[in-house]
């Protein structure tokens, strides 16, 4: 790829002489689709992104919002799709190193992360290969660093055959003193570059991550992927800490796409200065690399940090307690060129504001995506049943989250296979000397499901938002603020852009529905392969708060009556039912209080007769049952219809209660309260749909969710 | 005060300071290149990944000049507890017999296991009694404990084994063995008592919002 013509003639106006090949190289990478958002900015003016906990909005290396009184948390995600195909360990590796730095970059300390993932058909090896590698990858390094790994989601579509998703969200907390923006502060000021030293790996991964995926990427763009080294990464985390600690950071930010040209253009960018770089400072793991290597190369575990001069030494004695390289490279200036020197020559000499904001935004076509008929065959209930419980996108999802240490930093108070994480925010309990065992805490969600997406874009991303609210509400937690990772094909082509644009404006309508501030995101676009495009993913992460970290769990107690909040549907689209039997149909229809059905829900689960709550998801009501059931605990339940076991209408729970009346008073006029049955002490599912019943052990049902386990192993 | 020694990539230390603050002992993170303090009771080497676990689990930091104060302070009788990491460290550091090395899975687990208490008569098992069974989180890809048939049964003659892998009923039996441990050996003193090593992770056990307090009896060796 090189620098488009349109682009360069842009170029050479600005600069009113032709661009040096540094420059070039500069302008190509920083005004990609990856760094520059060039077709999908137009778009993203749909989200609201603003409410009073939130402290800094979109723009920045992640969004802070308040999480409670003198406390706040970061908040950011990130895609590494491509590189996680061609090379899967170190693709997903490092997408967990960048967002982890994003989260430093604000002065905060990161505390959790929650991985998305997406896959071709889990029948196929290939996609069972870059599972184990993606998985690894996230495990080798997350696990390393010291962050847990409390959520996220797994999913199987062929549209991901050529192309797999890696998103990447992360959590840091931060109190209100500590906070540094990516906004350069003052002339005068050094930028100081710390972490690992500088080679020639990752050159140009901004600009291949903005093509579509080529037959030959497995061997023939690897020199594109990073690789990642986590030991480097947690001393950097430290480091970071103690720096801030100091006081010494003036602002910072982290070195990703597009490496030391793209956060030091950009850092000082926003603040409207500019900067004087001396590129042979830097320091360099390899002899002989030229200014445009130097600029461009993605190493990773890099942070540049704005410096007061008198401070630099105090920088350089932290880096070396850590071994980590340390550099000064350069000045900030007032005049807002972004200029570098390398050799004694100036190769590089720019606006640093027309460098970093200064691409052209694409207005391409779009073809608005249709809603699929109503046309499918129901199969027999009990092969139904089977073949969706056992299905891998609703199947338990240990055999992943068992790889991951999702209890370091002794905050996991819910853990992963629950519908959100809890974790204790150990800072508001230490303030407010509360009882230890009823702290504060905060949830996180994080997911997006295909299917839906794939059958309708807009309704299927308006429930996205809906399914991460309700996860929240179902362990007790209101949400804060959102983070949205937006994953497209080849925006090129009117239909896969249509399909994108439904996806923005479906989420963005669903989370200003619930009042849930899109305080951030990524977008990711050319998930284009031979395959063919992906379907439209949504991605999204959303973090909230409750009183107690104490929640009731989706497993039955075993005594106790099962209520349905929300109600029964009978729409099929987008379902796991029709994506195993085949057969097309519309969306379910949405709820227009789904805000009230979540605030409701979050103060029910708190309730002390309430003993179980479930979200209604992947698999429909039937997935939800089979999942509530445990050794000691059974249901005896009945279902009007197939299609109501298995419609994945969002924003409905099942909540086991000793005070039913309780549950539907609190829900009158908010949502339909049906009641399915009771709960027993069997172990059992035993499940009546219109006459028919089907009965399960919790063993047998352990054995049907056991589909990836079993094919991993 | 007890020392929790910081090592780059150690990620357990803050876990196993607020630990012990929960009952009741004081603590502090110390640098390993700053040596132990003078003032130091007791010693932990917490969980994490020391020197990235490059070469092996543990064997640098294991080699590392702050180990040659530890070793002083283990055998002047300060007690010494190393967990995950720290107890590849004690291993490699020789603390302790045995290595921990690659779960037979060859992967990563994080989990919560049930362990048998062997030997309650330990400082660092005494809150508990012997035969019960305590469930504790472990997390490593390397846990594996390995040891000559003649020290396992020296180990074994000598008491010394303090934790052993068990289902719900305290059964020692393979199903309930996690990593492939020799003997289902979960944990162990050195040649003194006072210095244990385990995998688990007492600390992740030990404040009450996190949904267990099992681990706390082996902290209260410090108390």
């Amino acid at each position: 790829m090189t620098l488009a013509e349109s682009d360069r003639e842009r170029v050479v106006g600005e600069l009113g002489r032709d661009p040096t090949r540094a420059e070039a190289a500069l302008f190509e990478n920083l005004w990609s689709e990856h760094c520059a958002y060039r077709s999908s900015l137009p778009l993203l003016s749909a989200f609201d992104s603003e409410s009073e906990d939130v402290v800094v909005g979109p723009g920045d290396d992640a969004a802070v919002v308040e999480v409670g009184d003198g406390l706040y948390a970061t908040f950011g995600v990130e895609s590494h799709n491509h590189p996680s195909y061609v090379d899967p360990f170190d693709g997903a590796a490092t997408g967990v190193g960048g967002i982890v730095r994003d989260t430093l970059s604000m002065g905060a300390y990161p505390v959790a992360l929650a991985d998305c993932l997406y896959f071709g058909g889990f029948e196929r090896e290939h996609s069972r290969y870059l599972l184990e590698g993606v998985v690894e990858g996230i495990s080798h390094y997350g696990n390393a660093i010291g962050v847990p790994t409390v959520g996220g989601s797994t999913a199987f579509h062929e549209g991901y055959e050529g192309n797999p998703l890696v998103n990447v969200a992360c959590v840091g907390l931060l109190s209100p003193d500590r906070l540094v923006t990516a906004e350069a502060q003052r002339p005068g000021n050094r930028l100081v570059l710390v972490g690992n030293s500088t080679g020639r790996d990752g050159l140009g991964g901004a600009s291949f991550a903005s093509e579509d995926l080529a037959e030959d990427a497995e061997t023939e763009d690897r020199p594109a992927v990073q690789v990642g080294d986590p030991y480097a990464e947690k001393r950097l985390v430290e480091a970071n800490e103690e720096l801030i600690d100091a006081g010494l950071v003036q602002s910072a930010r982290d070195l990703g796409a597009a490496g030391l040209g793209g956060a030091s253009s950009e850092l000082v960018a926003k603040g409207h200065l500019g900067c004087v770089l001396d590129l042979n400072a830097v320091h360099q793991r390899e002899p002989g690399m030229n200014a445009t290597e130097i600029l461009l190369a993605e190493s990773q575990e890099r942070m540049v940090y704005e410096v007061a001069p008198e401070n630099v030494d105090a920088i350089a004695d932290l880096a070396s307690k850590y071994d980590l390289g340390c550099s000064d490279i350069g000045e900030v200036t007032g005049d807002g060129r972004y200029v570098c020197e390398f050799d004694g020559d100036v190769v590089v000499d720019a606006p640093a504001e027309f460098l970093a904001d200064g691409a052209p935004l694409n207005d391409l076509p779009m073809d608005d995506p249709e809603t699929p008929p109503t046309d499918y065959d129901l199969p027999a209930l009990d092969e139904a049943f089977e073949a969706v419980v056992a299905s891998p996108n609703t199947a338990s999802k240990r055999w992943v989250y068992r790889q991951y240490d999702h209890e370091v930093g002794a905050r996991t108070a819910v853990r992963p296979g629950e519908d959100g994480a809890v974790l204790a925010l150990h800072e508001l309990a230490d303030a407010a000397d509360v009882e230890a065992a009823d702290a504060p805490g905060m949830a996180l969600a994080a997911g997006a499901n295909p299917n839906w997406t794939d059958c309708e874009p807009y309704l299927g991303a308006y429930a996205t938002a809906v399914e991460n609210a309700t996860n929240l509400a179902a362990v007790g937690a209101e949400p804060v603020a959102a983070v949205d990772c937006l994953n497209g094909g080849n925006p090129e082509k009117p239909d896969v852009y249509g399909g994108f644009g439904a996806i923005v404006d479906g989420l963005a309508d669903g989370c200003r529905d619930l009042s849930i501030p899109v305080v951030g995101g990524n977008v990711s676009l050319y998930n284009d392969s031979e395959a063919g495009p992906i379907p439209p993913t949504p991605t999204l992460a959303v973090l909230g708060t409750t009183d107690s970290v104490d929640a009731p769990g989706s497993a039955l107690a075993g005594d106790g009556t099962l209520l349905l909040v929300g109600g029964h549907d009978a729409t099929l689209g987008g379902s796991e039912l029709l994506a195993e039997f085949g057969g097309s149909d519309a969306f379910p229809d949405l709820s227009e209080s789904a805000g009230d059905v979540v605030a409701t829900l979050a103060s029910v689960a708190g309730e002390a007769h309430v003993s179980a709550v479930h979200d209604v998801s992947d698999g429909g009501l039937a997935v939800a049952l089979a999942e509530t059931i445990t050794a000691d605990a059974g249901a005896d339940v009945s279902v009007p219809s197939l299609e109501a076991c298995f419609s994945e209408a969002p924003g409905r729970a099942v909540v086991e209660t000793t005070d039913p009346d309780a549950v539907r008073a609190a829900f009158d006029g908010v949502a339909d309260v049906v009641e399915l049955g009771a709960s027993d002490a069997s172990g059992t599912l035993t499940l009546d749909v219109g006459g028919e019943t089907l009965d399960y052990g919790h063993e047998e049902i352990a054995a049907f969710r056991g589909t990836i386990a079993d094919a991993m192993e | 005060m007890i020392s929790v020694v910081r090592f780059g990539g150690s990620n357990c230390d803050r876990d196993a300071a607020r630990a012990l603050d929960a009952i009741g002992v004081e603590a502090e993170i110390v640098w390993h290149e700053d040596g132990l303090p003078a003032d130091t009771d007791g010693v932990v080497i917490p969980g994490g990944f020391s020197y990235g676990d490059y070469l092996r689990a543990g064997a640098m930091a294991a080699r590392s000049p702050v180990m040659d104060d530890v070793r002083d302070a283990a055998e002047s009788g300060t007690p010494v507890l190393g967990v995950c990491n720290g107890a590849q460290i004690g291993c490699e550091g020789g603390l302790t017999p045995g290595a921990f090395t690659t779960n037979r899975s060859a992967r990563f687990q994080c989990e919560h296991v049930n362990l048998r208490v062997e030997n309650a008569e330990t400082p660092w098992t005494r809150a508990y009694d012997a035969g019960e069974v305590l469930t504790i989180p472990i997390a490593h890809g390397e846990g594996r404990f390995e040891i000559p048939d003649d020290e396992l049964a020296t180990l074994e003659d000598e008491d010394r084994i303090l934790f052993r892998y068990c289902d719900a009923d305290g059964n020692v039996t393979d199903d309930a063995n996690p990593n492939g441990s020799k003997g289902n050996v979960a944990g162990i003193v050195g040649d003194a008592e006072t210095v244990a090593v385990m995998m688990p992770h007492p600390e992740r056990a030990a404040l009450p919002l996190l949904g267990g307090t099992d681990g706390r009896g082996v902290l209260e060796a410090f108390a």
